[in-house]
């Protein structure tokens, strides 16, 4: 089963838990389970159906911006991993 | 090589080969950036931002400049600034290695903190703040400022192109953009088929510890349109990767090319047989001896134990 990485800022919505399991063929189903378990979770992660800038989403380490947005498929051992953009640490 | 004074000795860095390292059928090439006077890819964007504002009229002599980093930029303004006689000072987070700190001191750099807890945005919020409230100095800000990603366009990227016209695909870490963005685009206006990968530092959760997701930051300086992916690699297998170059290539670099190299590795099976990759080795790994990146032991193990600090 997939696992949901959730990042440190947003905790807060999934009892302090870092890993979430939530079932899913795509990234949307993934998350629509997600947000159906931790409803704080929908209002950090999206403007109506679209992801809010400073979320970056991967599957298997890829930006989904990348792959095919939400629509990305995901695999049962994936790991789907929510990350604030921050600032380059290397300047 | 000569040169009138050190300012004039920046780029024109090796590329090396990684027969060893690399997959079988294609080869991947670094960018040994570790080669600049100062020891790091960001004396080419020093360069730039110093001298562009010059050019514009925006620093006068002697002028005080101002700008938030992590070190490698920090370092390479200082020792231009030094030769140029404009005072500096860098906004740095305070878990920064000490052999930075030492560095710029030894420049004569003032030095300014910014809480470990928010990481590189906390320096740019710091440094934004001390800029407002100071309209006698110049802050060149590398991740809002075009000079950047111009320095690797109208260099790194040329140099790339004279030594392996065969590239096809490039990879450099994400800091502020500048890299992925000056040479993908000059390397794409050249060959259209070129392929730009960036590889993404995945910070500790230190590093994240923002209050809310609205604190987020995406470089001015970044195009991601210039990007055909862009992923992450953590801190292990950066490190790892770090790890065996030194073992098996005898090449010496800093974490973060550890980072490109194990992005370069993953793309190439996405590259037609035979093909050539260009991996961005943004430093040595000299400043980060006192991390304990390259100590002897077990590396999940460093690597948690220097999280915090790694890409910092």
């Amino acid at each position: 089963m997939p696992v949901v990485r959730i990042p440190t800022v947003l905790r807060k919505h999934t009892d302090g838990d870092a890993k979430v399991v939530a079932h899913g063929a795509t990234v949307r189903e993934v998350f629509s389970k997600l947000v159906a378990q931790h409803p704080g979770l929908g209002e950090e992660l999206f403007d109506g159906d679209q992801l809010r800038g400073f979320v970056n989403v991967y599957v298997d380490d890829e930006d989904i911006r990348y792959l095919s947005g939400q629509d990305t498929p995901v695999e049962a051992d994936d790991e789907v991993a929510i990350m604030p953009a921050v600032a380059g640490g290397c300047g | 090589m000569l040169f009138g004074d050190v300012s004039q000795a920046i780029g024109n860095t090796p590329l090396v080969g990684l027969p060893r390292m690399s997959p079988d059928g294609y080869t991947i090439y670094l960018k040994l950036e570790g080669h600049n006077p100062t020891g790091s890819v960001k004396d080419r964007v020093a360069k730039y931002l110093i001298e562009q504002a010059e050019r514009h009229g925006l620093l006068e002599p002697g002028q005080r400049v101002l700008e938030p980093t992590s070190g490698n930029t920090g370092i390479g303004l200082a020792a231009l600034c030094k030769v140029k006689g404009y005072p500096l000072t860098c906004v740095m987070p305070e878990n920064t290695s000490e052999e930075r700190t030492q560095l710029l001191t030894m420049f004569g750099v003032e030095i300014v903190w910014s809480p470990a807890s928010e990481g590189s945005n906390g320096s740019v919020r710091l440094a934004r703040e001390l800029a407002a409230a100071d309209p006698d100095v110049y802050m060149p800000f590398q991740y809002g400022n075009p000079a950047n990603a111009l320095a690797h366009y109208e260099t790194t990227a040329p140099e790339i192109i004279a030594d392996l016209p065969g590239v096809a695909a490039f990879v450099a870490g994400l800091g502020t953009g500048g890299s992925v963005t000056g040479v993908g685009k000059r390397l794409k206006a050249w060959n259209p088929d070129v392929r730009v990968f960036a590889a993404e530092p995945e910070y500790g959760d230190l590093v994240y510890g923002l209050r809310n997701l609205d604190e987020g930051y995406v470089p001015e300086v970044l195009d991601e349109s210039v990007l055909d992916s862009r992923i992450k690699v953590g801190s292990v297998k950066a490190l790892t990767y770090t790890r065996r170059l030194a073992e098996e290539e005898g090449i010496f670099a800093g974490v973060s090319t550890g980072a490109s190299l194990a992005v370069a590795e993953r793309v190439c099976k996405r590259l037609p047989e035979g093909s050539e990759v260009v991996a961005m080795s943004p430093d040595g790994g000299w400043k980060y001896l006192s991390t304990g990146a390259y100590a002897p032991g077990d590396v999940e193990r460093i690597a948690a134990g220097i999280s915090g600090t790694l890409w910092a």
